[in-house]
């Protein structure tokens, strides 16, 4: 059984702007989800939805087998949310604050625990500081702390790294796949593409309020991924010759590269034909290299294709 | 028990331990504050103007403002404690906490507006010992003052509460109390009885629900009320229920709580 499953979701505001448009969704157990998408395509409200922070126009979810709506104290219990803003409450303590919501899931205090997600955190010695006194980073790890207070089955981090430094970064990455191997399913929506292609087990695209792929990230860069060959040319051309038109090619490094650009989904990659039509038009290379797109031009390229449809 | 109806507890607990804290943190302006402005209640109109002021009903003048006093002060704190309770979450935007717990309506009620109550009951009597410094105290019915107290403190801590929903500015937060219950609680008999006022006046008092509230306690100290307290228990009963129907309202249709 899946651990959230998403159907036919829907959600139109009061405004009238329809944020997301019959949803489909299935999140294994013990997975890293990661949610890409630009500014405004739905990626906070499907997360709010399914936490309980907002409420949906129409559609079910199931977390953990619980309906977030019928039993709502079952599904929000297994779930922890790290939310994109860092809101905390300026005057109280790192330790008064995650211990406050580990009561408010219900349980009962347990100093150890806590104890053990700051110190895994690097708040232990700052257990005693006002939020207010913390910088932009540490708070953030205060958010991630209160939401592993009340050792929840799924964690659902909304731009977990945006505004944090390398080191911070690297921690979090650290901290998601240590709780990946605990068992809990983590969901994240990112900006960064890199940290999708990092951790991610699987990744969902979303646009305009409805998600337009989801696949497993090795399938996804295998089945979508251009290539591109580079050719470092032992003599600069000028302009590439007629015969080899009918390659997609560019001139680079003036005219000491030829760049040839292909599908690997394609039957024929075309690179027998290009290296044989370059040795008849005696053009001789000294060395060679490919390059796999990364999981930013996918996503690019993807967005891009739907708002030309649009 | 299914577990929708069962009661999550350390929720409410934790809500109403983390408020209190904020009530703890500033003990000394807390506790002080209501301290001062007794004293200068008990100078002004105890030693001042009261010297010149005959007994009322036979209760000496400075002895007849205490459950006045107290009433300003419950009032005020009970709206200010709860509606700030509940709107700074919301500004801050550390509400989301809250809406994604494993949290009922009545829990997150229960935390608020307990620790709200708590708050200003201290107060309240915090000012009825400060006021024992002043003039020897009496309670006829020591039990009743108690339940009004407990019953004012709740249902204007409701009152606070729905006020905190409501507002979605810091204004607004202090218009209500500022605007509406100040001048109804010191024309609602704080500090005089209102058969002191001519006929009309007399009518037009009988409008003001703080005069029922002020009416009783005052009954519980002294056994002498402006209305019957009948009446005074039914009139704060149906605010206490006008105030947790709207709190029903506001929480199954999200307002300003959930988009």
């Amino acid at each position: 059984m899946p651990i959230i499953s998403i159907s036919k979701l829907s959600k139109t505001y009061q405004s009238g702007f329809t944020a997301l448009s019959g949803i489909d969704l299935t999140i294994e157990r013990g997975e890293i989800f990661a949610l890409l998408g630009p500014n405004g395509a739905g990626k906070s409200t499907l997360i709010n939805i399914v936490c309980g922070i907002v409420t949906p126009s129409a559609g079910t979810v199931m977390v953990d087998g619980h309906d977030i709506a019928a039993d709502y104290r079952a599904a929000r219990r297994a779930i922890g949310l790290v939310p994109q803003e860092l809101t905390t409450d300026a005057f109280e303590t790192v330790l008064n604050t995650v211990s406050f919501s580990r009561g408010l899931f219900g349980l009962q205090p347990d100093p150890g625990h806590i104890e053990r997600i700051l110190r895994a955190l690097s708040l232990w010695d700052k257990r005693d500081s006002r939020l207010m006194t913390l910088s932009g980073g540490m708070k953030r790890r205060v958010l991630i702390a209160k939401a592993l207070s009340h050792e929840p089955r799924v964690l659902f981090l909304d731009e977990p790294t945006a505004g944090v430094d390398v080191e911070l970064r690297q921690d979090m990455w650290r901290l998601v796949r240590d709780l990946r191997q605990q068992g809990v399913t983590v969901i994240l929506t990112t900006h960064y593409i890199e940290e999708a292609e990092e951790m991610a087990d699987r990744i969902g695209v979303i646009r305009r309020g409805q998600i337009i792929l989801v696949e497993e990230k090795a399938a996804l860069m295998r089945k979508l991924g251009r290539k591109q060959l580079t050719l470092q040319l032992q003599a600069p051309i000028v302009e590439i010759p007629p015969e080899l038109s009918d390659y997609e090619l560019a001139l680079a490094g003036d005219g000491r590269e030829l760049v040839y650009t292909y599908d690997t989904r394609a039957e024929r990659t075309g690179i027998t034909g290009l290296l044989t039509g370059l040795a008849a038009a005696g053009i001789r290379f000294s060395d060679l290299h490919t390059e796999q797109s990364s999981l930013e031009d996918i996503f690019v390229g993807l967005v891009r294709e739907g708002e030309t449809r649009a | 028990m299914s577990d929708a109806m069962s009661m999550n507890w350390p929720a409410v607990r934790a809500i109403y331990r983390f408020e209190m804290g904020r009530f703890w943190r500033t003990a000394g302006q807390s506790i002080l504050a209501p301290v001062i402005s007794t004293t200068l209640y008990f100078v002004v109109f105890g030693a001042a103007i009261g010297s010149r002021v005959s007994a009322v009903d036979g209760v000496p003048y400075g002895l007849f403002i205490v459950p006045g006093l107290i009433m300003l002060s419950l009032l005020t704190q009970s709206i200010s404690n709860a509606s700030f309770g509940i709107y700074f979450p919301r500004f801050a935007g550390t509400i989301y906490e809250i809406l994604s717990a494993p949290i009922s309506p009545l829990e997150v009620v229960l935390g608020f507006v307990g620790a709200a109550a708590s708050k200003s009951i201290l107060i309240g009597l915090i000012i009825l010992a400060t006021s024992a410094l002043f003039v020897p105290l009496r309670i006829d019915h020591p039990v009743w003052m108690i339940g009004f107290l407990l019953l004012t403190a709740v249902t204007f801590s409701l009152f606070g509460f729905v006020i905190g929903l409501w507002a979605d500015g810091f204004e607004k937060l202090q218009l209500v109390p500022l605007l509406v219950v100040t001048p109804l609680t010191f024309l609602g008999g704080s500090f005089y009885a209102i058969s002191m006022l001519p006929p009309f006046w007399h009518a037009v008092s009988l409008i003001n629900p703080v005069v029922y509230l002020i009416s009783a306690f005052r009954w519980a100290f002294f056994g002498k009320a402006d209305v019957s307290i009948a009446i005074s228990l039914g009139m704060t009963a149906l605010f206490l229920v006008i105030c947790l129907g709207l709190v029903t309202y506001i929480f199954r249709t999200g307002y300003r709580l959930k988009s």
